[in-house]
């Protein structure tokens, strides 16, 4: 048995074939070998991410002449955009509601990310599915579930109506920014849980015993170690919310109403029932210019924030 | 570990406030199942009587078999096509060094933030310049695009998360780079991949937005269900649907998180340390 492996190591340590020289090389090449595991992925995401937004870019600079697309070079989408006010108006109250619900949500799940990291110590692997297992099931069959829920003769409305609690349907409840505002909460409180979760995870115990021993009570070392420390969390948590929520196209048309109508909705209108894809086009750049813009505020924000704190 | 006793001391107000959050979590979701076993074609209380009528009505139509097939081809293709590229690419990210590696890992990752509806759209338009037919192919593509970066972030924990030295013992004995991938790294990491499976396959299964600029004649099932959702008469066989397919990929989620959870577990331990 000894004698085998030994003699196979032997066998090991003689001179390998000779293969080519570049071809030896490149194998060797850790880059190399990483490079060629990745490319794949990195080329089909290129094909599929960099030509079609090239694409989307270059036709909002285009007009739409009948069924077909004038391809002379115009800004003329760009100041439609700019220049009717329902457009503004939607965009305005698109990156509203996105706000507001970004801090309903981080403000709801850290207080939950933060039992799981620091109170339960048996079974955080089981929490942490439970928490995070709704968000993997269609999105579309969740917003319904709260239009179910919301309804005119929905859940809410009728169990009240039923216990005697209401005589007509609250109308508050559906088609409204409340509405859009909820779901967009719930649907998405998992992309905020997570990272919470990970940052308050990350941060050293010892270093909240040491504020205690230097006398700082629950409140002070809450604010002075464990808020600062989790900020990074905050942060990707509220622009992983706030990105994808602007652009919300499902939850809007199925519970906005009038006053709850988002940009996401104008697009898609672009490019069915209008039929005009460039304006389409140019409306998605400008949402995406518009988050962008915010994101890098934010971020410069609280990283101004977090200096100041500590 | 016993010295930070005090932090650990169980804080009720904080159990109530997550046994709410986790029941506010579930309990709309659960009244699909309840009102899909009502008799009555109006969803609010009180309820009329348990019948299972919604199902059997369900099982009758042409349409919802032609959609679920048509989910099922595109989810299976897509969880397949994403886990594969999916295990290299995971391989590539933790194992070697590559020039520009944090900005190329972000741009992978890129559609699980930038809203779908752009990239949509986007692949939209392209689509029609190349001159190329809306089909399943195309939300095929679509769905690809959403799953890779779900399946490079299920994978990476559990490429992290075994010692790299079992890799090189291999190397050692004589395997080379293909056969210790197959023989030591794969079973390492098949949790893991079974998990971006089913994970992927699931994302795909409910995927609506691509779908919804994507594809052609053919509805994918969550297709079918938005069209349903015009007529308040279908409701209740809609819900009956959404009840079986939120069953059904609550079950799948559930049994690949479970199946993964040593990932967590060993991302969890490298904090620790």
């Amino acid at each position: 048995m000894s004698d085998q492996s030994v003699s196979t190591s032997i066998g090991d340590n003689l001179p390998p074939p000779q293969i080519g020289w570049l071809r030896r090389k490149l194998y060797k090449s850790e880059t190399f070998r990483g490079v060629t595991l990745l490319s794949p992925t990195i080329l089909f995401m290129a094909f599929a991410i960099l030509i079609p937004f090239s694409i989307l870019i270059t036709m909002s600079f285009w007009t739409q002449s009948g069924f077909t697309f004038d391809t002379t070079f115009t800004t003329a989408n760009y100041q439609t955009a700019t220049e009717r006010p329902i457009y503004w108006a939607l965009l305005k109250r698109s990156l509203w509601i996105s706000g507001i619900t970004t801090v309903v949500t981080v403000l709801l799940c850290y207080p939950m990310a933060y039992y799981v990291a620091f109170h339960v110590h048996r079974n955080k692997m089981m929490w942490i599915v439970l928490m995070t297992l709704p968000f993997w099931t269609s999105y579309l069959l969740r917003v319904f579930a709260w239009k179910v829920v919301l309804g005119y003769e929905g859940v809410i409305n009728s169990a009240l109506i039923s216990i005697g609690f209401i005589d007509a349907p609250l109308e508050f409840l559906l088609y409204s920014q409340s509405a859009v505002i909820i779901t967009l909460a719930h649907a998405w409180a998992a992309f905020a849980i997570l990272p919470l979760y990970v940052s308050l995870e990350k941060i050293d115990r010892s270093l909240l015993e040491a504020a205690t021993d230097l006398g700082d009570g629950p409140v002070m070392r809450f604010f002075r170690i464990t808020l600062p420390l989790s900020l990074p969390g905050v942060i990707s948590a509220s622009l992983l919310i706030f990105i994808p929520t602007t652009g919300d196209y499902i939850t809007p048309t199925l519970l906005g109403g009038p006053d709850g109508s988002m940009i996401g909705m104008l697009i898609q209108k672009q490019f069915g029932a209008i039929n005009n894809w460039p304006m389409g086009a140019a409306l998605s750049i400008i949402l995406m210019l518009c988050i962008a813009a915010i994101s890098a505020i934010f971020i410069i924000l609280t990283m101004f924030v977090r200096k100041r704190i500590s | 570990m016993s010295s930070g006793s005090y932090i650990k001391r169980p804080n009720r107000p904080l159990q109530v406030y997550a046994a709410i959050f986790l029941i506010v979590l579930y309990v709309p979701v659960l009244f699909l199942p309840l009102f899909s076993f009502n008799d009555s074609i109006y969803v609010n209380f009180p309820l009329s009587g348990f019948t299972t009528k919604w199902y059997f009505e369900l099982w009758d139509r042409g349409p919802v078999w032609n959609a679920l097939e048509n989910s099922l081809k595109v989810g299976g293709v897509v969880s397949l096509l994403s886990t594969f590229l999916g295990i290299f690419a995971a391989k590539a990210i933790t194992r070697y060094r590559i020039p520009g590696r944090g900005p190329l890992v972000s741009f992978i990752m890129l559609p699980l933030v930038v809203p779908l509806i752009i990239f949509g759209v986007a692949l939209l338009v392209l689509l029609s310049q190349l001159g190329i037919p809306l089909s399943l192919y195309t939300v095929t593509v679509g769905h690809l695009i959403i799953c890779l970066p779900f399946s490079i972030a299920t994978l990476i924990p559990r490429f992290e998360g075994f010692d790299q030295s079992i890799e090189e013992v291999s190397a050692d004995l004589g395997e080379n780079a293909w056969w210790t991938f197959w023989r030591v790294t794969f079973p390492m990491v098949f949790p893991g991949v079974l998990a971006s499976l089913m994970l992927t396959f699931t994302v795909s299964f409910d995927e609506f937005i691509m779908a919804f600029f994507l594809s052609g004649t053919e509805a994918t099932l969550p297709m079918y269900i938005w069209s349903q959702l015009r007529f308040p008469q279908e409701f209740p066989s809609v819900l009956a649907l959404a009840s079986l397919i939120l069953a059904a990929s609550f079950m799948f989620v559930f049994l690949g998180q479970w199946i993964n959870r040593g990932a967590y577990a060993s991302a969890a331990k490298g904090n620790e340390l």
